[in-house]
């Protein structure tokens, strides 16, 4: 049920559009990048490629074995 | 632990793995609850009727617009003074979300500008510091992509962001050191807020819900930036690592023995390649 908007709906109506447009699109866009930065990141280390504090931690594990 | 160490990315992603439904959980229950007292429960204005459902909507943006940037000039403290690693990272993730709320602002206020002012825009001190601000994230934004390192890009931005926060008090007193269209204040006030507790709930509510929705965008643009920075990272790694296999090539040719015909013998030569 839409609430009472008065004499001005269209005013009303299209700021929380707006805002949920924007907000929409925000958000979207904020999980995409983390879906696209955590994917290759996923590729880079599926290379074999790490970053350098994995490596010497590795290294260090593997020099005490 | 001290709260510092929470400040190291890995143990940042760590925590913020645990936070994130909560705060994702407690955003969408405060503004459920924001928007069934604004547009339900509260009363019409006795002058601008319903219209004053816009502003349930426009102070939380108005809001916001001014404490993504108050949290980018913090970051940039930390990042001249402190040097601090999550700094810039926290700084440049605020800015996107700090400039789409600053944009909602503007849009909302003309929308409301309009029935009861009669008018979308006036130059007054209020919306055009405003827009200022909007002009001032869109100018940081497009500074950390203009730098490439993001180390130097982040000394940078820190350095306009904090020149920049001149313009935060001039938007609060804006309406009381000049005479605008705009309404002084009626929430943060010396004598208390000027409106009924029916709208002043919901009003709060509703900047409650939105502020807990610009901390998890914040946390989540946060992570992607931790990841980016690991990728850059891990890429010069692996060009260095390149180039250095490649330089040892070189070097190895260079002082090879060389046979009769003055070529290189077989193994530099494919090395060289």
């Amino acid at each position: 049920m839409l609430p009472d908007l008065g004499n001005h709906p269209g005013f009303i109506i299209a700021s929380y559009f707006v805002s949920l447009i924007v907000i929409g699109g925000l958000i979207g866009w904020i999980r995409y990048d983390y879906g696209r930065q955590k994917s290759v990141l996923a590729e880079l280390e599926a290379r074999g490629l790490r970053r350098r504090s994995a490596a010497a931690k590795s290294d260090t594990t593997g020099s005490k074995a | 632990m001290a709260i510092i160490d929470l400040a190291n990315p890995t143990r940042f992603l760590r925590l913020t793995d645990r936070l994130l439904p909560w705060l994702v959980g407690a955003t969408v229950v405060a503004m459920v609850v924001g928007l069934y007292l604004a547009l339900y429960v509260s009363p019409e204005d006795y002058q601008q009727g319903a219209t004053v459902k816009i502003m349930y909507i426009h102070v939380p943006f108005a809001w916001l617009a001014m404490f993504a940037y108050t949290v980018m000039a913090l970051a940039s403290l930390g990042t001249l003074v402190w040097k601090h690693p999550l700094s810039d990272v926290s700084a440049k993730a605020a800015a996107p979300i700090g400039a789409a709320f600053t944009f909602l602002c503007l849009v909302t206020g003309s929308l409301w500008g309009k029935p009861m002012w009669g008018t979308w825009w006036v130059w007054d001190a209020r919306l055009t510091s405003v827009l200022v601000l909007f002009i001032m994230y869109l100018g940081i934004i497009a500074l950390w992509r203009t730098i490439e390192d993001p180390i130097r890009a982040g000394k940078a931005v820190a350095v306009l962001t904090l020149v920049g926060y001149l313009n935060i008090p001039i938007i609060k007193f804006s309406v009381d050191w000049w005479n605008t269209l705009h309404q002084p204040a009626s929430v943060i006030r010396m004598d208390g807020p000027s409106m009924p507790p029916s709208m002043l709930v919901a009003l709060l509510v509703m900047a409650l819900a939105f502020t807990l929705l610009f901390m998890t965008l914040h946390f989540m643009a946060m992570r992607s930036e931790i990841l980016r920075r690991r990728i850059r990272a891990m890429r010069q790694r692996e060009a260095a690592g390149a180039s250095g296999i490649a330089t040892a090539a070189t070097a190895q040719a260079d002082t090879a023995p060389r046979d009769g015909t003055g070529t290189l013998n077989g193994k530099t030569a494919e090395a060289r390649s």
